[in-house]
């Protein structure tokens, strides 16, 4: 098992995670099967309409922002909802421990939300002397074993079931069992216990319906409808671009987030609140606040990424991603991973140079983009970030000259027809040396021949194939 | 992009055989231009043209790339123009993104719509080569022989970029002689990338092997490819692992330049596949053809 380890050097998690010889197999056979459910679940319907559907509905959204943000607030009050907003990570997390504190809070209960832990929600918790109980199976599986999540909808997706039932057996002390079922009943049990006693529930957002006032979160195992009604307080961290305007756009997003993630044609739960429990109700919260937070997603649309803000956060590019299925989340080193972790993660940070590896970390060959349910042109926002990171001069300088170097070369006929000679000869030298196919380069072309050989140029070029012929030609 | 439908089939078109071609792979260039001529097409090959630019915009340099960019549209530009040729085609379906795609973004600027529209205007007359073979030829067998099994790998600016895929493999099912078996996960990435082939060189190996476990599974002689880029990578890591597979141009099994088999008879020497004909082969056709020729 590797050792996790999110601030080491991004090359360090890379080798780190391929010199992990379980990684890739456990990720493969998970994301292959999620991928198989969706291709199922979008053919038998209209998959392309529905994705046209839901993007139109999305732009639509982002378009006008500020007013079904100012609709979604009014409503929520009018439904007896607290409302919050805070301009970064910073502030939504003190917002969220103030609530906690004033209610006297000691055991907060969470349901999965990729918003709490981009902004370290559990650290800023329990830094305040709550106690937090991740309340998701896998969630909870992570959370006793010290990791972040390594995927947006299967955050254990790294682990095997010998790992898991390793942490249960170190962490509950209970016998090893390579039992699925007796592992998911003992947590069942705990679990349980926890919603009894915690005074707090937190969850994120999946969307939120501007026209009724109405948080919807989405799960299959019932622990958001706990978190969302059993504490007599419930707070809800909810990133700005999750508001949807109607109800039919809810069902909609619905449909393409849980066809496209893990295949499922309906949800399990679908949990949705409409403010506190009322008077002639037999339960429910008594509080519900929602903290509406920004944490750079303005920014993000400032700097031209805004179409990765219609992104409903299902997981299909990371599934389909052959780079996330040979290094798994944790190499990135960012809450989100994958295609969609690549784009969000340098743009949302104050400095895109924060994840500048990102970006390069991909081929580029748009797999994600074919299977995103909102079509997010994922590849295009990937080389406009690379192009972005070369303006803000992070890339090294060797790297500019190279490029420099290469352009004049191509710019001219002779230069390339001298540089591609000399090539050549070098190549043909060095092939020569090794029987036939160049094994090794100097650095830092060394990268190449690590992994593969690489053929020595042609002894005679094309254009001196096709020149000669001409000459032939022309003497007829 | 939208691509010319031609009321009257092309006659003559600019070979933009890609700078690998030119210095790694003479023969792929010289499969394009004996295919495309004996579809009685009229073949010219513009001197100048170098590269397209790609490696520059893909690692984020794009003034750098500008200046390939303008390049590329100051050699084949005015030859479409004038109408001395009416397509331009190119063995690669990545180079073909770089200048029907990826130079529309390169002349985004509002000062730079002249070159943005010259660059969508030769977008519309620029194919892949097996793209221009069968849907503006309608060529749908090059009367090529290869006994043994190939597989096709579709790379992924032709595959997701340019959406050609019926074409190159209509065309290989075509070769006679030839068992075409399929590829496990074909549509996967091979790792190649580009500078990310150097730059996380780790991932892009990884990725290479899991490719070239495929191949063996699918019990391929050959795998057939429309880019040499990513037969380049391909390769590398078939010869680095050992494994009895080689990558090969489509145009190369369409041209006949593998020999016809594969799997040779005892008494013949082995046919090679590690070296392909090259130009030396060529010239000496040629003179032989001449020597015909002068003889009528």
């Amino acid at each position: 098992m590797a050792v996790i380890n999110l601030e080491a050097p991004f090359k360090e998690r890379v080798a780190n995670a391929l010199g992990d010889s379980h990684l890739a197999p456990a990720v493969v056979r998970a994301t292959d099967r999620m991928l198989q459910a969706r291709h199922k679940a979008m053919n038998s319907i209209d998959g392309e309409g529905l994705r046209t559907q839901t993007r139109q509905m999305k732009e639509d959204v982002l378009r006008h922002l500020p007013d079904y943000l100012e609709q979604l607030e009014r409503n929520f009050q009018a439904n007896g909802i607290v409302v919050h907003w805070a301009r970064d990570g910073v502030e939504a997390g003190e917002i969220v421990r103030g609530i906690g504190l004033q209610n006297g809070a000691k055991t907060v209960v969470k349901s999965k939300s990729m918003a709490t832990e981009e902004i370290h929600l559990n650290h800023v918790l329990e830094q305040a002397g709550l106690k937090v109980v991740e309340t998701d199976l896998g969630e909870y599986i992570i959370q006793l074993a010290g990791e972040p999540p390594s995927h947006i909808v299967a955050p254990v997706i790294h682990k095997r079931l010998e790992e898991i039932a390793e942490i249960f057996h170190e962490k509950l002390d209970m016998p090893r069992t390579m039992d699925p079922t007796e592992i998911t009943s003992a947590a069942r049990v705990r679990l349980r216990n926890e919603f009894f006693g915690a005074q707090m529930g937190v969850s994120g957002c999946n969307f939120a319906i501007a026209e009724t006032g109405t948080i919807c979160i989405v799960t299959n195992e019932g622990n958001g409808r706990m978190v969302s009604s059993m504490p007599k307080v419930y707070v809800v961290v909810m990133g700005i671009e999750k508001v949807v305007p109607t109800v039919e756009d809810a069902l909609l997003q619905l449909q393409a987030l849980t066809r496209s993630s893990t295949g499922q044609q309906m949800t399990v739960y679908c949990s949705m609140t409409s403010g506190p429990r009322q008077p002639d109700q037999p339960d429910g919260p008594e509080q519900v606040h929602v903290v509406l937070m920004d944490n750079g997603r303005l920014q993000m649309l400032e700097r031209g990424y805004g179409e990765a803000l219609l992104c409903v956060r299902c997981g299909a590019c990371l599934n389909v991603c052959p780079v996330y299925q040979e290094i798994g989340g944790h190499a990135y080193g960012s809450t989100y991973n994958g295609p969609i972790g690549a784009v969000i993660s340098p743009a949302l940070a104050p400095e895109i140079a924060r994840f500048k590896e990102l970006p390069h970390a991909t081929t580029l060959c748009g797999a994600c983009r074919d299977v995103c349910p909102v079509k997010i042109d994922l590849p295009r926002l990937l080389v406009d970030l690379r192009s972005d990171l070369v303006e803000a001069k992070t890339n090294p300088r060797v790297e500019q000259l190279a490029i420099q170097g290469y352009v004049k070369a191509m710019s001219s006929r002779e230069m390339y027809e001298r540089g591609g000679k000399f090539a050549s000869v070098a190549s043909n030298l060095l092939a020569g040396l090794t029987g036939g196919e160049i094994k090794w380069m100097p650095p830092p072309l060394n990268g190449w021949t690590d992994h593969r050989d690489f053929p020595p140029f042609a002894k005679k070029s094309f254009r001196e194939w096709w020149e000669e012929r001409q000459k032939l030609r022309n003497r007829e | 992009m939208q691509k010319s439908s031609f009321s009257t089939p092309p006659r003559r078109v600019a070979l933009f055989v890609t700078c690998m071609a030119d210095m790694l792979y003479p023969g792929v260039g010289i499969a394009a231009t004996e295919l495309l001529e004996r579809q009685g097409i009229e073949v010219v090959f513009p001197m100048e043209q170098t590269c397209c630019g790609q490696p520059a915009f893909n690692a984020g340099y794009r003034d750098e790339a500008r200046v390939l960019a303008r390049r590329f549209l100051q050699v084949f530009g005015p030859m479409v123009e004038n109408g001395s040729v009416q397509a331009i085609v190119a063995p690669s379906g990545s180079c073909v993104t770089m200048t029907s795609h990826f130079y529309d973004v390169l002349f985004e600027d509002s000062k730079e719509q002249p070159l943005r529209q010259l660059a969508q205007r030769l977008a519309s007359v620029t194919f892949e080569l097996t793209e221009f073979l069968v849907d503006v030829l309608g060529v749908t067998d090059t009367h090529a022989r290869l006994e043994g099994t190939v597989t096709y790998h579709p790379c992924c600016h032709l595959l997701r970029e340019l959406g050609v895929d019926e074409q190159p493999r209509k065309l290989l099912a075509a070769v006679d002689g030839a068992q075409v078996v399929e590829l496990p996960d074909a549509v996967d990435c091979c790792g190649f990338g580009g500078l990310f082939a150097v730059k996380n060189a780790g991932i892009s190996g990884a990725m290479g092997r899991r490719k070239a476990d495929n191949l063996a599974r699918s019990g391929a002689d050959v795998v057939a490819m429309c880019d040499v880029s990513c037969m380049t990578h391909i390769n590398g890591i078939l010869s680095r692992e050992k494994i009895d597979c080689r990558a090969v141009h489509i145009a190369e099994i369409l041209n006949g330049q593998l020999g016809s088999r594969l799997h040779p008879p005892e008494e013949e020497p082995p046919m090679t596949l590690e070296r392909p004909r090259r130009w030396q082969d060529a010239t000496a056709a040629d003179a032989a053809a001449k020597g015909e020729k002068g003889g009528d």
